[in-house]
């Protein structure tokens, strides 16, 4: 919203204030300024000229050449405006002036010589008007500067509107002007405002159809308007403003609007019998004054003249009963209509106008009135033959609950931490408007009536307006009671952070964001269903609206879109997943660690190897402890039929391992190999975490002994291992594997069994004894000794 | 037998010839050894007169002396001159050679959410973790929110067919965080807490907005919290954070959940407040909301608000991370390309404020 500062200081007498500075504390008091104009820095030396002599130029049908009395000597022009007239009297630029466009000059054109230039409006920067001249109205001697005609000179400020949201009085001028008497602790004029004086039978009858969407409507009927254009201070304004003037009464009704935020309405008044404001009863096509067709439904408020739509309440007036220049009589409509009802309508009509955003933040009902009565004022100080000709209708259906509140002083004094005098309290509330009473340390606050409607409501509510006047910068802070000692980090959380360091630092893996639903899109091209889960009912696009069940697939694509990055790269990220429903029907979010190891040449073998060596060094770092693996069947499709494994850990399943079906790894790549594994990070986290069990190393010589075998197929390494734990040798102090290969359909392994005794060094012979029960174990599930 | 002042002579003359040190050891033995030359001296020292006995026998030591020294003199220079020869074939390495490190990296956002939640958690602040997705009771209503509220509107949310939706602010999780602590407060100790999150917001993307982004909501709450102590801990908090003393204000902003609510601006750290690209020329970042918790937020959360106040804020993690690391585009942050993010090697932050 723009505001003028000529139009604010109406109200308030600023002379001697910094307006700049002050405009600075509106920003830290009220409401956010986002910038500043000062209009008219532009326009210099521009004077009221006369035109004396006027001749078409010899060469051309547009230009005319001028003399122009400028007060103290004549001057030349060369002008195209199609307007000019001898005997006019223009707004000049004298050479060495400005106006918007840039600086003027003595020029020579066309042939001519030219001293200046004669203005349009635009060209002073008033209005858009460029069509001819601007006309001074009134008697003004030639050479008077024109700033000291027209309000020309103003500072406007635009405010964010979005920090207005919750003050409803704050949408016009006056709001803004009792701010700055508060600010400046200087007094609030009152608005003049005309009486509704009227003795006669006529009143336009008004029925409120939907009480329930209403909450006053008054209007009154004026005829005798024969004015049709409004004054240039006027027009200036609501250029300034923001808004095009039109012809008087719509300007006026936008005046009012920017003065004190209350929409207004003028109906032609030959085209109004009987107002009627109530919801259509079927869908209806209505055609607004801007003159779009627009679709009205039965939960759209209308104003009808009889049962003939005129206008949509609270939004935009139809096209059929505009105010067109020659109405004399008009019926002004100073309604206040629900705000919630008015916001769903211009949300589903999709149409905002500067009325709609003021009913949606609830406006005071009481500021009906103060319009009618102001716009009475107006239209009667700028057409002097206008009158009121019906008494005024004034159907006050509902209103908001008178607001007391009653605190003491040391709430104020325990919110804010500071000590704000009473008087200083009393006096900044009063300057809001507020009523105060203060007896034995208990204030009672009546809150004024355009606050009260949903702005202010509640004791803490009073903190900010005694606060914000007084100004936060003015603060003194002080630390809180209690000391901010630090604590440590809880367990969940530290252990996310040591998975993830052991991801980076150890295995180089690259930690990734990603979307919490599946992109349909990118899942295709690798052949990956997206599977049925939970979905976002309002996502923009319809491929994207599914939620992830697993980490895995979204984390494959990255893989895929990295593939310039390098030859072989892991990716990893802790993240959501929603693990479809709970019983009662809501999401079940699980907390996953999902990891994609890729490799462009690679050995699929040695990288599914890279991964359970990851994954094993995850849980012996953090839990001290050993995962398991156990084979399953693929719970995707993309996962591979033979090389996926859930982890176990402590017997629970904590995650699983896996390597792609050919279909997918086909499409991911035709030569490289990946590896994906993902963890249940609340499981992880959640999962006994062993203690470091310390054992003083033996002084003792240890020795190995190594073992090739032949492994028959079926036969995992876990099997040889729980063959030989079987035999609990307190002497094996662990293996080593150290080769392995197949020749022929038969796989060979060398195993490096360690032996070691605390007490003494073991003997040969001891050793032997020990290989040989190793080895008759390992008979037994079919493993044999390799002939050398 | 060789006369003993030949015997130099001859040393000299098959030291000379000697150039491996088996060489120098067989002579060693040669002279010095028990049946060498120097040996058969002393054991034909009985043969001399007793009166030039000494005197022989002096000579035969002088003699011994100097071909044990000269033997260990060459041995050392042949020793040196084998190290030396080592040396010389020896390749000089090239440090500057591109060796392949095989970094891993952090998202940016781990590295700017560690860092602050390292400075709250010195400030007696326990991390809080809660869900992305929630429901409108937590997101809304206990925020004092309620149905047909404008500030419904001004939050597209994401609804989920469960009739969930995934959260639109980090303040979704005040009333759970209020719920938790509120026996503790009773007890008498303060509620501090961060709960640091992903947000969805139903927009549309470019290189300034995003989806899915990290805030992370901030909550004290005691007997007497005061909006002088808001100020102070928010500067205080936001000095640690940005590594420097940094000039806070306040205004007014309108936020259902606080009262009064606050917009906190910083003083731009890149101009100090004179004005440039980066702050609009107005010489302030707007930075958090903030604001004393509302009465109805505290009521919801089971807390009473006669008895306890508290404040809240919301921190932009996303946005300190473009601040810190000189983004420009929101959108490297969910990209999952690694040319970008595998810059992000370390925790340690970029502390020089980059230009936009």
């Amino acid at each position: 919203m723009f505001v003028s500062m000529n139009w604010i200081r109406d109200y308030v007498n600023l002379d001697g204030i910094d307006l700049k500075k002050l405009i600075n504390s509106f920003t830290l008091a009220t409401a956010e300024v986002e910038d500043i104009y000062e209009k008219g820095a532009d326009v210099k030396d521009v004077v009221v000229g006369e035109i004396k002599t006027l001749e078409n130029h010899p060469e051309s049908n547009k230009l005319h050449l001028l003399t122009i009395d400028i007060g103290d000597r004549i001057v030349n022009c060369v002008c195209g405006a199609p307007n000019v007239q001898l005997g006019q009297k223009v707004a000049f630029a004298k050479a060495g002036g400005r106006v918007v466009a840039g600086e003027i000059g003595k020029a020579t054109v066309a042939g001519y010589e030219s001293e200046g230039m004669c203005c349009s409006e635009k060209e002073l920067g008033i209005s858009d008007d460029q069509s001819g001249l601007m006309q001074i109205e009134g008697d003004y001697p030639n050479g008077t500067d024109i700033k000291s005609i027209y309000p020309i000179d103003d500072l406007i400020f635009e405010v964010d509107n979005k920090s207005l949201t919750n003050r409803p009085d704050l949408w016009g001028h006056y709001g803004i002007a009792r701010e700055f008497a508060a600010l400046t602790d200087r007094e609030l004029k009152p608005l003049t405002l005309a009486s509704l004086d009227y003795d006669g039978n006529e009143r336009t009858k008004v029925e409120i159809g939907r009480p329930d969407l209403v909450y006053r409507y008054s209007c009154i009927r004026m005829s005798g308007i024969t004015r049709h254009v409004s004054p240039a201070d006027i027009r200036i304004r609501l250029y300034y403003c923001g808004m095009r003037p039109i012809n008087l009464l719509a300007d006026l009704t936008n005046y009012i609007m920017l003065e004190i935020g209350q929409p207004t309405h003028a109906f032609d008044a030959g085209k109004i019998d009987k107002i009627v404001v109530t919801t259509p009863e079927s869908k209806r096509m209505f055609t607004t004054l801007d003159k779009v067709e627009r679709e009205i439904d039965e939960n759209t408020l209308m104003i009808c003249n009889g049962s003939e739509p005129v206008a949509i309440a609270g939004i935009m007036g139809g096209l059929d009963s505009e105010i067109v220049g020659d109405t004399d009589s008009v019926v002004l409509e100073s309604a206040n209509f629900d705000g919630i009802c008015v916001r769903k309508t211009s949300s589903r009509l999709g149409h905002r106008t500067d009325s709609s955003a003021r009913y949606e933040k609830m406006l005071d009902p009481e500021l009906t009135m103060l319009a009618v009565k102001r716009f009475v004022y107006l239209v009667k100080s700028v057409d002097s033959g206008a009158f009121v000709s019906s008494a005024l209708t004034d159907e006050y259906v509902r209103k908001y609950p008178e607001i007391t509140l009653t605190f003491d002083k040391k709430y104020i004094d325990r919110y804010t931490g500071i000590a704000i005098s009473d008087e200083r309290i009393s006096k900044t509330l009063t300057s809001l408007g507020f009523d105060v009473v203060l007896a034995d340390d208990v204030f009672t606050v009546k809150v004024p009536s355009w606050r009260a409607t949903k702005d202010v409501t509640i004791k803490a509510d009073i903190i900010e307006e005694i606060t914000r006047i007084y100004g936060y910068d003015n603060f003194e802070i002080a630390t809180t009671r209690s000391p901010l000692k630090p604590i440590a980090s809880s367990a969940a959380r530290s252990q996310d952070n040591e998975a993830k360091d052991l991801l980076v630092k150890k295995f180089a893996m690259h930690e990734v964001h990603s979307y919490v639903w599946c992109d349909g899109r990118k899942f295709k091209k690798l052949g990956i269903d997206v599977e049925s889960n939970v979905t976002v009912l309002n996502i923009e696009s319809s491929e994207n609206g599914v939620l992830r069940n697993s980490m895995l697939p979204t984390l494959l694509c990255a893989a895929y879109e990295n593939k310039d990055f390098g030859e072989s790269y892991g990716i990893f990220e802790i993240g959501r997943i929603i693990n479809g429903t709970t019983e009662s029907g809501v999401c079940d979010e699980q907390k996953h660690l999902g990891a994609v190891l890729f490799d462009k040449n690679g050995d699929e073998k040695a990288l599914y190897f890279k991964a359970l060596g990851m994954i094993r060094c995850l849980f012996e770092q953090i839990k001290h402890g050993k995962p398991d693996f156990r084979k399953i069947t693929p719970e995707h499709n993309w996962q591979h039929p033979k090389n996926t494994a859930e982890i176990i850990f402590e017997g629970q399943r904590v995650g699983v391992i896996c390597t792609l079906h050919p279909q997918n790894l086909q499409k991911l790549d035709k030569t490289a190999s990946a590896v994906c594994f993902e963890l249940d990070m609340n499981a992880f986290d959640n999962a006994k975490a062993y203690q470091i069990s310390f054992s003083e190393p033996s002084s003792h010589q240890s020795t190995y002994y190594d073992l090739s075998l032949i492994v028959p197929s079926g036969i995992k390494f876990s099997d040889m291992e729980s063959a030989w734990g079987k035999l609990e040798i307190p002497e094996l102090t662990g293996i080593k594997l150290i080769d392995t290969f197949e020749k022929l359909g038969v796989k060979s392994i060398t195993v490096r069994f360690f032996f070691g005794a605390r007490d003494r060094s073991l003997g040969m012979n001891e050793i032997q004894e020990r290989v040989d029960a190793i080895l008759l174990k390992l008979n037994d599930i079919g493993v044999r000794l390799r002939e050398q | 037998m060789i006369e003993i002042d030949k015997l130099t002579k001859l040393f000299e003359e098959k030291a000379d010839a000697a150039g491996l040190t088996s060489e120098l050891e067989q002579l060693r033995v040669e002279f010095l050894g028990k049946k060498g030359y120097i040996a058969e001296q002393m054991a034909n020292l009985r043969n001399v007169e007793a009166d030039r006995k000494k005197e022989v026998g002096q000579k035969i030591n002088e003699v011994k002396q100097f071909i044990e020294d000269a033997i260990q003199k060459r041995f050392a220079e042949m020793l040196a001159a084998e190290e030396q020869r080592l040396i010389d074939k020896t390749e000089a390495y090239d440090e500057s050679f591109p060796i392949d490190t095989e970094t891993g990296s952090y998202h940016p956002i781990t590295l700017v959410q560690r860092e602050v939640e390292d400075i709250f958690r010195s400030m007696g602040f326990s991390v809080e973790d809660y869900s992305e997705v929630t429901d409108d009771f937590n997101c809304f209503e206990a925020l004092n929110i309620p149905k047909h509220h404008p500030a419904r509107d001004m939050q597209d949310t994401y609804y989920l067919s469960t009739g969930q939706l995934l959260k639109t602010h980090t303040s979704a999780a005040q009333n759970t965080i209020l719920r938790k602590y509120s026996a503790d407060l009773e007890k008498g100790l303060p509620l501090r807490a961060v709960f640091p999150s992903r947000c969805f917001r139903n927009e549309k993307i470019d290189a300034c907005h995003e989806n899915t982004f990290f805030q992370m909501e901030g909550m004290m709450v005691d007997r007497d919290i005061s909006i002088s102590n808001l100020i102070y801990f928010m500067k205080t908090m936001l000095s640690e954070v940005f590594q420097r003393d940094v000039t806070v204000r306040l205004r007014p902003g309108f936020f259902p959940f606080v009262e009064p609510g606050f917009e906190l601006d910083i003083q731009c750290l890149i101009c100090g407040g004179d004005g440039c690209p980066s702050c609009k020329d107005s010489g302030w970042l707007e930075l958090c909301p903030c604001g004393m918790i509302h009465p109805n937020v505290l009521t919801a959360g089971g807390v009473d608000p006669e008895k306890y106040t508290g404040f809240a804020f919301g921190l932009g993690l996303t946005r300190l991370a473009m601040m810190r690391y000189g983004i420009k585009d929101i959108r490297v942050f969910n990209s999952c390309n690694l040319k970008s993010l595998s810059q992000f090697t370390d925790r340690t932050f970029n502390t020089s404020e980059k230009e936009d």
